[in-house]
């Protein structure tokens, strides 16, 4: 069994009365991508808060690289990309790399290396010294999968990555996500498209708080006896 | 390191955004200079009196008063009229002698004790006059009754002392004055505590606001999310407003002091210092008022709770003669600590040793701040 990246074991949090996580257990290996979905409200911000330790669970435990969250340092080697864009647009897209990775802890000999290759990934090399102002859509979600991607983490924990992207660039992201699972890394990833369920190799399937659905997509398609994942959602949420 | 990092990109974000710089730096001077120009003006109210019935004597003695001219008017119903249609500021009505009757328009204060305090001299002169008149009569009696003396027993003429007449030396007084000069007014009183004041002001909003930023587009949750501690972020913030306010302050004393001729007796360092303190402490107090705001518009609300109370309790208006109650409002503000001792270092050139005071009250309310925002970032991160 492949070393595990992230371990979170019967979560359970509330916030005040309401509970938002019910008993949620998620594994990453090394070498894996685990897919989150379900829809608006389900617990999906608040699992992906509890694993960088923003939030701290009411019970379980959260193990992340070994180490039980919350923990500062840990934090630079974990990628964490949020739904907002989340820069600074008063700056360049190379001043923001920058930045980051300072504050991520990355040594300043290899910076500019590092953000000379996360920009050549997500082909925003000619656009660097631009003002992130005048960045379209899909320019300021590459820069922020470029920063998630900075110091090269071992997992990385990305919030609907995807959203707002044109087909092409989302198949290019894919991609080399496919190729950074395959260099060892985990990748924890939240998503509403249904397709890019398909693209990881766990599929866990997260509904009021509780985890109704999780593993391989083909095995959970061939276990509710439907063709897609996309169906196994409509099933489990009851509509179908 | 990394709040040295995160100075630099709130220093690089501010000098890109030339409004808000243009506001730091020239809005301040602009400010300034209109107070200047208003309380120049305003320190030479100058008024009309009307007079019926006036003894010529006082009317010219009440005309000669700086900033007071006299209307003479035939009758009452005149001057009540002309004091109606705001042609005269007062009317002074002599009903028998030796009696006055004045009526006030009293719409401004400054006028109304103008006209009094010039109507009383203009009765001491006359009053005076009348004795040295007196007086020389006298005198020119008496000479005339030694004369006929003189001739009725001259051998006593000899035993009868004329007393000499004292010539009236002209009284001469010489005006020093210890900080500034004979125009010195309002606004060099005012100048110290506006200098904080902007400084507390700029630093508080826009720090707020720039924080408030953060959480709102998220990049503090992202900047939450590296190995970064949540001091090194208020710390960041310190260094890069505290360089700003040191600016400002450069740039609001050289106009003061070059254009406006306000003097600064005591040590410019001194003036600094005390700016870059006060900096920090409102620094601090917009970061975690801006915790409290959930968008722009519920900062500038913070403006009349947080900023107004400080300008009217720091001493631009004097205190001493209020209630007790109403000056210990003043003592948990941080500006009149500001305001203390810039007017002290200012005015007096009291040295930054001897104001111990001041200076340690407002490190107490930046460490203690501080220690909330430090605090209060756990609920962005827990750990």
């Amino acid at each position: 069994m492949a070393e595990q990246l992230m371990d979170l074991n019967h979560l359970q949090k509330k916030f005040g009365r309401q509970t938002v996580l019910t008993d949620v257990t998620l594994h990453v290996a090394a070498g894996e991508i685990l897919g989150l979905i379900g829809p608006s409200g389900a617990g999906k911000s608040t699992v992906i808060k509890t694993a960088l330790g923003m939030e701290v669970a009411d019970g379980g435990e959260a193990l992340v690289l070994a180490t039980h969250m919350p923990n500062r340092q840990l934090l630079g080697r974990i990628g964490y990309m949020a739904q907002d864009d989340s820069l600074y647009s008063a700056l360049t897209g190379a001043e923001n790399l920058r930045f980051f990775g300072r504050m991520k802890g990355v040594a300043k000999a290899t910076l500019a290396a590092a953000i000379a290759h996360v920009a050549a990934v997500v082909d925003l090399t000619p656009d660097l010294n631009k003002l992130v102002a005048g960045y379209s859509g899909g320019m300021k979600r590459r820069l922020s999968l470029a920063i998630a991607l900075l110091g090269d983490p071992e997992l990385l924990i990305l919030d609907e990555p995807t959203v707002g992207i044109d087909p092409a660039l989302r198949r290019k992201i894919w991609t080399e996500l496919h190729r950074l699972r395959d260099a060892g890394r985990g990748v924890l990833i939240t998503t509403h498209v249904m397709d890019e369920a398909e693209l990881v190799d766990e599929v866990a399937l997260l509904l009021g708080g509780k985890v109704m659905a999780y593993g391989a997509p083909a095995l959970l398609e061939a276990q509710y006896g439907v063709t897609s994942i996309e169906q196994v959602f409509l099933k489990a949420e009851g509509v179908a | 390191m990394r709040s040295f990092y995160i100075a630099r990109r709130v220093v690089s974000e501010l000098f890109r955004d030339k409004r808000t710089l243009a506001m730091m730096f020239v809005a301040p001077v602009l400010i300034m200079f209109l107070m200047k120009l208003i309380f120049t003006q305003s320190a030479t109210t100058s008024v009309t009196v009307a007079t019926v019935g006036v003894d010529g004597n006082i009317r010219t003695a009440l005309n000669d008063i700086k900033h007071v001219t006299v209307q003479k008017q035939a009758s009452n119903r005149q001057a009540q009229q002309a004091l109606k249609d705001q042609k005269v500021d007062a009317v002074i009505h002599e009903t028998s002698a030796n009696h006055y009757t004045v009526t006030y328009a009293n719409t401004d204060a400054t006028k109304t004790s103008l006209v009094k305090a010039g109507f009383n001299a203009a009765l001491t002169v006359n009053g005076m006059k009348t004795l040295t008149q007196t007086t020389v009569q006298l005198s020119q009696t008496v000479a005339q009754l030694t004369a006929t003396l003189a001739k009725v027993a001259p051998q006593a003429a000899g035993t009868v002392q004329m007393p000499k007449r004292q010539q009236p030396t002209s009284t001469k007084i010489t005006s020093r004055y210890n900080y500034g000069d004979k125009d010195s007014g309002f606004f060099d009183k005012i100048v110290p505590i506006l200098m904080g004041f902007f400084v507390f002001f700029f630093v508080f909003l826009i720090s707020g606001m720039a924080l408030l930023k953060e959480r709102t587009t998220g990049t503090l949750d992202r900047l939450l999310a590296t190995p970064v501690r949540r001091g090194e972020i208020v710390l960041g913030y310190m260094m890069s407003y505290g360089i700003l306010a040191l600016i400002q302050t450069v740039i609001i004393v050289s106009c003061t002091v070059g254009f406006m001729g306000v003097e600064i007796a005591g040590s410019l360092a001194g003036v600094m210092t005390i700016n870059f303190l006060l900096a920090l402490v409102a620094l601090a107090f917009g970061i975690l008022m801006s915790t409290l705001a959930q968008s722009e518009f519920q900062m500038m609300q913070f403006i009349p709770i947080i900023v107004i109370p400080q300008v009217f309790f720091s001493g631009i208006v004097p205190l001493d003669s209020l209630a007790t109650w109403v000056k210990d409002i003043s003592f948990v503000l941080p500006l009149t600590y500001a305001g203390d001792a810039m007017t002290q270092i200012i005015m007096y050139g009291t040295p930054l040793t001897s104001l111990g005071r001041d200076i340690a009250v407002l490190l107490l309310f930046l460490l203690l701040l501080t220690a909330l925002n430090v605090r209060g970032m756990r609920r962005y991160r827990k750990v």
